[in-house]
């Protein structure tokens, strides 16, 4: 039985989580005065939590958190199993259209080392574009049908995109325009809200529990957990995107997933990649 | 020949039956996925792969004495704790009164 959670408790529950930060976990890493307020807050929250994890390695996930799962991980690296989708994703970019265009045609630099960038706040359309809706645009402007934007071919270009750009640092902007602020908001309060029969927000697991351990998994944190996507994942046994994690996350807490390239999923990958810039490109990964 | 597909259907049919039947111990539900699931935050005793969210569940009787303390942490425990991420079982209706009462029964053998 599904049953969406009404969220008027959330006021409440950010004033009693200020009034007690510091004897608990918070549930919050950062109150929103501006985007770069938060930012600073939200990185503090983390280094200062997981003072042993080098900054750089919080876009590793939960193998920044886990001494075994490193050694495993380090193993798997060996024979990434997403170097398939790579390989494919480099065919299909170079591969041209039925018009002869390709891909490297819509992008800047051709597409290639432009992982950190995205997503981007779009002046002219004034929404959210993700490398999932840029991919598909360029498709659908060539006369070719859309992707599934959650795994297959999506997570294959995306794969080879993000290759091309790794150890590049994010630099995900907030360009001075009111509708860019609010869409990071927007993303800042899905972020921080609880949903779902079992009441989670994506904050409960990633920012109040991040590190910990349900059952065999760790929690990864919040810091950096764009930088590796798209992600090969056992327990997917293939490849997803950024909208994939996020409709899991949203079934996994028993709430009605949105659309995966939906407004509000672009604002929270807005808000969170954001929240993450400066950190390196380190996809495609590989998680449990 | 082919009262062997058919005796093997019935099998099945009765054994799932059966399943459905049996209300679930304390114990079962308390480590069910779909119900308590209480394993994937606590450390309890006997259960496989504990997580560490949650403290772990032992020496419920010393530190939760009055019985419907307990109870009402496993039924809202936002109510205690707004902070908490710990699911509110019974107002979410993810677990029954009847559930809850077999979880924490099992939760005092602990």
């Amino acid at each position: 039985m599904l049953r969406k959670i009404s969220c008027d408790v959330l006021p409440i529950f950010m004033l009693v989580a200020a009034i007690v930060l510091g004897t608990a976990p918070p549930a919050r890493a950062a109150d929103t005065a501006d985007p770069k307020a938060a930012f600073t807050a939200f990185r503090a929250y983390f280094t200062s939590r997981f003072p042993k994890v080098a900054l750089d390695d919080f876009v590793n996930g939960p193998y920044s958190m886990d001494e075994g799962l490193r050694k495993q991980w380090k193993e798997i690296e060996e024979f990434p199993p997403y170097e398939f989708a790579v390989d494919k994703g480099k065919e299909m970019f170079a591969k041209p259209f039925a018009n002869g265009r390709t891909y490297a045609d819509c992008f800047p630099e051709k597409g290639i080392s432009i992982r950190q960038n995205y997503p981007y706040f779009d002046t002219k359309s004034g929404q959210v574009i993700t490398l999932e809706l840029a991919l598909n645009q360029c498709r659908q402007a060539n006369g070719e049908k859309p992707l599934d934007e959650t795994k297959d071919d999506m997570a294959a270009l995306t794969a080879y995109m993000a290759f091309t750009s790794r150890g590049k640092r994010f630099d995900i902007k907030i360009p001075d325009d009111p509708r860019a602020l609010a869409a990071w908001r927007k993303g800042e309060e899905y972020f921080y809200t609880r949903r779902g029969q079992l009441n989670f927000s994506c904050a409960s697991c990633h920012v109040q529990s991040a590190g910990q351990h349900i059952r065999t998994e760790v929690l990864a944190p919040a810091l950096g957990i764009m930088a590796a996507m798209p992600i090969y994942r056992s327990e997917w046994s293939g490849m997803g995107t950024t909208s994939r994690r996020f409709t899991t996350c949203n079934a996994q807490v028993r709430a009605v997933p949105l659309h995966p390239q939906d407004e509000l999923y672009r604002d929270v990958e807005y808000f969170l990649t954001y929240m993450g810039n400066g950190l390196p490109v380190s996809g495609p990964g590989a998680r449990p | 020949m082919t009262s062997v597909p058919v005796f093997l259907c019935l099998t099945i049919v009765v054994a799932t039956t059966a399943v459905s039947a049996a209300p679930l111990s304390g114990e079962q539900l308390a480590f069910d996925r779909g119900k308590g699931n209480c394993l994937t935050c606590h450390d309890i005793k006997g259960g496989d792969s504990p997580g560490n969210v949650g403290p772990p569940l032992a020496g419920m009787k010393a530190r939760f004495p009055n019985r419907a303390d307990l109870v009402a942490i496993v039924a809202d425990e936002t109510k205690r704790n707004p902070q908490t991420v710990m699911p509110p079982f019974r107002r979410n209706l993810i677990l029954t009164e009847e559930e809850i009462n077999a979880i924490v029964d099992f939760l005092y053998t602990q």
